[in-house]
């Protein structure tokens, strides 16, 4: 049975990990300025967040929490666990930033801003801070669905060597979060069931 | 191990998988001189609107007005649902769309007038299942420049899970002003045809197309996608990997126990820049295959993004069917360091694998395996 061993839940009121609410006091108004206090709150020591964009930075973070909750070994190259994220609104949240640096009157296209208009990027950005290549995949659903979280992690574990996944639903628009990342484990005697009920519970939390 | 039953390509090549193969065997490329929106000049393969709309109007006989790759990408998967001869709106049919960025265009007009959900992906994908009054909820792949090959094997778990009895893969992108700055701040598009693997490749060119399979279980007739892979580099978001380390991964998982000497041909990324056309001649060499021929169609068709790995993988698994080997345009002087055995000439194999490998923005890498039963 596929249990789940540890989870984050980042919406734009709370920081919850493994079912506990992070005791942080936001000074900002909603929006892409909380990210950097859940940063400073977590006492995360890693300068490439701040190239980030903002989709990518509440992916990381809340990836961040998980693994680091089950001090997921960041230095081994690790085959062994993939990530898949589904979301909404793609990178649009970056999409729209990217738009603005080419219109007809101030046209400055940047790399470093365009790299980020591609959702499966904050999949890299985990992949990279943590070593790990095993497989990385992005899906969009019109909205949060539990039972197609199922079948994502499903498929991640029918390929050869995978051992976890670490899965969930990464949406960020116009400094609105809603983010659930879940780490499964194939065959763990910790942790609780990875079904439909128990996703939907800690997505409703 | 699944099936293609249908399938068809819409590139400026042609509107059918025949004539956009025929085109690669003659040579031809649909690579034109075009601009990008700072006026700079820049070639790409571009799909004439004008064209693509008589098509797509004779075809798919709209009753409402559609974007660009919405017309594209409905022509592709009418025209490859019609030959595959399923039910569309079946419950036992599946739909998954591979694009990196859809309607992206949109973002450029303020006053579209096509509402503000015509941006998300997931509506996109939703007007491919309305088009055939599906009611299954569609799967959107975005997974950079290897969504072609993520798509197929969703595909792949579907059948094999026994999700659908027929799944149709339909890839698209477009050379948006969006996507032509991007890749132009990146200084990372040939301002001539690109060349891939060849010594003085500068880039890629950027192209347009979509591309559809329709899947269904395999018969042990024919070609069948036998299972594929993918792998992360955990490297770099925007350079691969110096080891090839990812692709190198995905192309054993892949492999698993057959030999490099079953393989006909790998039908690589080969985007034609120098970092990636280097990276690639490293993992095939450390998977075995530094002796297997080597091709990449972008000289022909550009780089089609989210359609890659899906058109790719049909002109691929034609010249399979077709027992031969291609040549791959734009290549004349060896340009990569280490061994790489890229094909220069058609010739002719009578071997029964191949490998369609991918890799992407975020690190990552496919690789897919094909197999012609005899």
């Amino acid at each position: 049975m596929k249990k789940i061993i540890a989870y984050s839940r980042i919406t734009d009121t709370l920081v919850i990990l493994n079912g506990k609410p992070c005791e942080i006091t936001f000074s900002c108004e909603i929006g892409p300025g909380r990210l950097a206090e859940i940063y400073r709150f977590l006492e995360v020591n890693y300068p490439k967040f701040f190239k980030m964009d903002n989709f990518s930075k509440a992916g990381f973070l809340a990836s961040e929490m998980v693994l680091r909750s089950l001090h997921y070994d960041m230095e081994s190259p690790d085959e062994s666990t993939s990530v898949v994220f589904a979301n909404r609104s793609s990178s649009l949240d970056n999409d729209k930033r990217f738009q603005e640096t080419i219109s007809r009157d101030d046209y400055f296209p940047s790399p470093a801003v365009f790299v980020y208009t591609l959702p499966n990027i904050v999949t890299g950005e985990v992949a990279i801070r943590n070593k790990i290549m095993g497989e990385t995949s992005f899906f969009i659903l019109e909205s949060f669905d539990a039972e197609k979280m199922m079948i994502f992690a499903d498929w991640a574990f029918s390929s050869a060597g995978t051992r976890r996944v670490l899965c969930g639903w990464t949406e960020y628009l116009d400094g609105h979060s809603d983010l659930l990342v879940m780490m499964v484990e194939k065959e763990s005697d910790k942790g609780f069931d990875f079904n439909k009920q128990n996703i939907n519970n800690i997505y409703r939390t | 191990m699944i099936k293609p039953l249908a399938y068809n390509i819409v590139s400026p090549l042609g509107f059918s998988a025949p004539d956009n193969y025929a085109a690669v065997r003659r040579g031809e490329s649909g690579v034109i001189p075009w601009q990008d929106p700072a006026g700079t000049p820049i070639v790409l393969s571009r799909l004439d609107r004008e064209k693509l709309q008589d098509a797509f109007e004779r075809q798919c006989k709209p009753s409402m007005e559609y974007t660009v790759p919405e017309q594209a990408m409905l022509l592709s998967a009418s025209l490859a649902v019609a030959e595959a001869g399923i039910d569309p709106a079946s419950a036992r049919t599946g739909f998954v769309l591979s694009s990196t960025k859809g309607n992206i265009e949109l973002l450029a007009i303020p006053d579209h007038g096509f509402g503000r959900e015509r941006i998300h992906l997931w509506h996109t994908a939703g007007l491919l299942t309305a088009c055939f009054n599906n009611q299954n909820l569609p799967l959107t792949v975005t997974n950079a420049c290897i969504s072609g090959a993520a798509a197929q094997i969703a595909a792949l778990k579907m059948l094999e899970n026994g999700l659908y009895d027929h799944v149709v893969v339909t890839g698209v992108d477009m050379a948006s002003d969006f996507i032509v700055a991007g890749f132009q701040s990146f200084k990372s598009l040939d301002p001539e045809r690109c060349r891939p693997f060849d010594a003085r490749r500068k880039g890629l060119n950027i192209g347009e197309a979509a591309a559809t399979i329709v899947f269904g279980k395999a018969d042990g007739k024919g070609i069948s996608l036998i299972r594929g892979n993918v792998r992360n580099d955990a490297n770099h978001i925007s350079g691969p990997s110096r080891t090839g380390e990812g692709l190198f991964r995905a192309i054993s998982r892949t492999l698993e126990e057959l030999s490099p000497d079953d393989i006909a041909f790998i039908s690589a990324h080969g985007t034609a820049t120098p970092f990636n056309d280097q990276m690639e001649a490293i993992a095939f060499a450390r998977a075995g295959l530094d002796h297997t021929p080597v091709f990449s169609l972008k000289a022909h068709f550009g780089h089609t993004m989210g359609a890659a790995g899906i058109l790719e993988s049909i002109i691929a698994f034609m010249a399979l069917e077709e027992g031969i080997v291609l040549p791959s345009m734009g290549y004349e002087v060896d340009g990569i360091e280490g061994a790489l055995h890229v094909s220069t000439a058609t010739v002719q194999s009578s071997k029964k694998y191949i490998v369609k490998t991918l890799s992407g923005f975020g690190g990552c890498n496919a690789a897919l395996l094909y197999q012609k039963h005899s």
